[in-house]
């Protein structure tokens, strides 16, 4: 290819480094953009440089914003006692998708493992014990993965709790089954059927 | 006659094999060939039909076929009482081995559903002397062919073991952090435990009813801490608690079923297993591998597939023509290898003889 189209070279490579694009999709995204300019390009550039310099985590839950404070977290109609911890942000989006957890997120960012060497401090757990604490919090419900590590978190978490109720998502979350991959329906009917641990 | 037998089956790349087709009926299936021919292979591929990883315990890597290293591919057609399946597993470029049952993806717990696969082989010739280790893979096989769970059960607990473990090493002693893994220890411990002493059982039983030319063996299930603990999982919980500081000083998990260990007694002798004769230490695991494909028929309906690595080459005749007799009664399709065909001359057409040749680098396998 020519000198002239380095800097195309160079977006194709880079968007093809994103999950569920490969070269061929890569392609076909830079075309359609390079047709759309106006519509498409330059908004996408523009957007794509501001959130660039204002996306964060939220300080409170780890939810990802452009603000010190997540819309959820600054919302008083959220306040309503109940805390849904999940792993990833990926996790929070599911349940929001299926409209029916009213209450707030607390995103730990991975799950307990001595063998890589993740512990509690590696994760927002102290963070969580403290919200619990000052957030007026009457139920805590633990969606982690069925996974040995998601399980061994979620007890962890659960025996530090105190007076709380702690509940977790109905069986039927398949082993290594990750929340994210779960339909609507299946994690409307999850929390409804949600169990007291 | 209701069997569980292979139909067919097709080796791709395996070790010494490079394209091999093999068709039999539920008969047992006589294999001779000289050293290195590609016997044991063939035995192996079929190991691989049920979970786990093979007579061997090779990785899927070291059973692609060299020098191609290209990847490898085993399939069958396995006839369950009147049902047949198609199990294919195969590993390409060195990845994970993958399965597939009927076309579809699947899991180990699904292959152990349908096919039951018992072996013996020459490395297990010392399995009374050697480590506590060989003989409880031994008793899980044979757990594993009553309850397909079993297997799932194991590998859970050996992961929280291998945490825990990590922590005692570190030296953490967040106490919370201890028992919600000493939680999944237990609860998985006690299944495995039950499961093995109903295995036990289900052995004895098979073994007191039976008329056999092969010694019965008396088996204990050991354990060298001694630990008591019931079907209550809370009392396992409780006691890796007690232990912990035990466990920290000592920098790993000292009391638990993964050190529960088998004792063997020569019952007609009243003589452990371990300090039998060598003929008699291999009649030992004959009597244990018959009296399970036993009960697993009296259980399921159907005998287990038994895979009989050199078994016929130490055992003098009469009794090689009892364990062919035996196996016949039983209704199983063993496979079994040996050097020459003489030593297998007492199964006559009530099996499916097999040559195994090497040709210019690769097995080839001839019907007789
Ligand atoms: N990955 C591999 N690629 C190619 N050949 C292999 C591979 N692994 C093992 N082999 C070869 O397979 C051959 C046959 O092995 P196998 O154990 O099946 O022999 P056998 O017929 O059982 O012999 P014996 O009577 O000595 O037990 C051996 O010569 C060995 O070198
Ligand atoms: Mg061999
Ligand atoms: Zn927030």
């Amino acid at each position: 290819m020519s000198n002239s189209s380095k800097d195309l070279d160079h977006l194709i490579e880079l968007m093809a480094k994103l999950p569920g694009l490969g070269p061929r999709s890569a392609r076909r995204a830079v075309l359609h953009m390079v047709k759309k300019r106006a519509l498409l390009m330059t908004p996408l550039a523009d957007v794509l440089a501001e959130v660039a310099v204002t996306v964060r985590e939220c300080l409170n839950c780890g939810n990802i914003g452009t603000a010190d404070t997540c819309d959820i977290c600054q919302n008083p109609k959220r306040e309503n006692g109940e805390i849904c911890v999940i792993e990833e942000v990926s996790d929070l989006w599911a349940m929001e998708r299926s409209h029916m957890f009213k209450g707030r997120y607390h995103v730990l960012g991975g799950t307990l493992s001595a063998l890589d060497a993740i512990g509690p401090d590696e994760l927002r757990i102290p963070r969580l014990l403290r919200r619990v604490r000052d957030e007026n919090v009457t139920e805590v419900i633990l969606a982690l993965n069925a996974t040995i590590d998601g399980q061994t978190t979620a007890h962890y978490i659960a025996d530090q709790l105190g007076d709380v109720r702690v509940s977790t998502l109905a069986q039927g979350v398949p082993i290594g089954g990750e929340l994210d991959y779960l339909d609507d329906g299946t994690i409307t009917a999850a929390l409804r059927a949600r169990k007291t641990l | 006659m209701p069997n569980l037998a292979v139909e067919s089956l097709n080796l791709s790349h395996f070790r010494s094999h490079h394209v091999v087709q093999i068709e039999c009926d539920p008969r047992p299936v006589a294999i001779y060939g000289a050293n290195g021919a590609g016997k044991t292979n063939i035995l192996e591929a079929i190991s691989l039909l049920s979970p786990g990883r093979g007579v061997r315990r090779s990785s899927a890597e070291e059973m692609t076929r060299r020098p191609e290293a290209l990847g490898w591919k085993v399939s069958a057609v396995l006839r369950t009482q009147d049902r047949l399946h198609e199990i294919e597993t195969w590993s390409q470029n060195g990845t994970a081995r993958q399965l597939r049952i009927d076309g579809k993806a699947a899991t180990q717990v699904m292959l152990g559903r349908i096919a039951r696969v018992l072996w013996l082989i020459p490395a297990m010739d010392r399995l009374w002397i050697e480590g506590a280790e060989g003989r409880r893979r031994f008793l899980d096989r044979t757990t594993l062919s009553f309850d397909p769970n079993h297997g799932e059960q194991v590998l859970i607990y050996e992961k929280a073991m291998r945490e825990r473990n990590r922590l005692l090493k570190n030296q953490v002693t967040d106490a919370h952090w201890y028992r919600a893994i000493e939680g999944q220890i237990a609860a998985t411990g006690v299944k495995i435990r039950k499961a093995r002493e109903e295995a036990l059982e289900y052995i004895h039983a098979a073994q007191d009813q039976a008329e056999t030319a092969f010694p019965t063996a008396h088996l204990t299930l050991t354990n060298p801490e001694n630990i008591e603990f019931s079907a209550n999982s809370d009392d396992l919980a409780e006691l890796l608690a007690d232990y912990r500081s035990r466990d920290l000083a000592a920098g790993r998990t000292l009391a638990g079923p993964h050190r529960d260990d088998v004792f063997g007694v020569f019952a007609a002798k009243d003589v452990p297993a371990k300090d039998s004769s060598t003929g008699e230490q291999k009649a030992l695991l004959i009597s244990l591998i018959l009296a399970n494909g036993r009960a697993l028929k009296e259980q399921t309906g159907l005998p287990p597939i038994l895979l009989l690595d050199e078994v016929a080459a130490h055992l003098d005749a009469a009794r090689r023509a009892a364990l062919y007799d035996e196996i016949c009664a039983l209704g199983a399709q063993a496979w079994m290898s040996g050097t020459g065909p003489e030593l297998f001359e007492e199964l006559g057409d009530r099996a499916q003889h097999l040559l195994v040749t090497e040709v210019e680098g690769k097995s080839k396998v001839d019907l007789q």
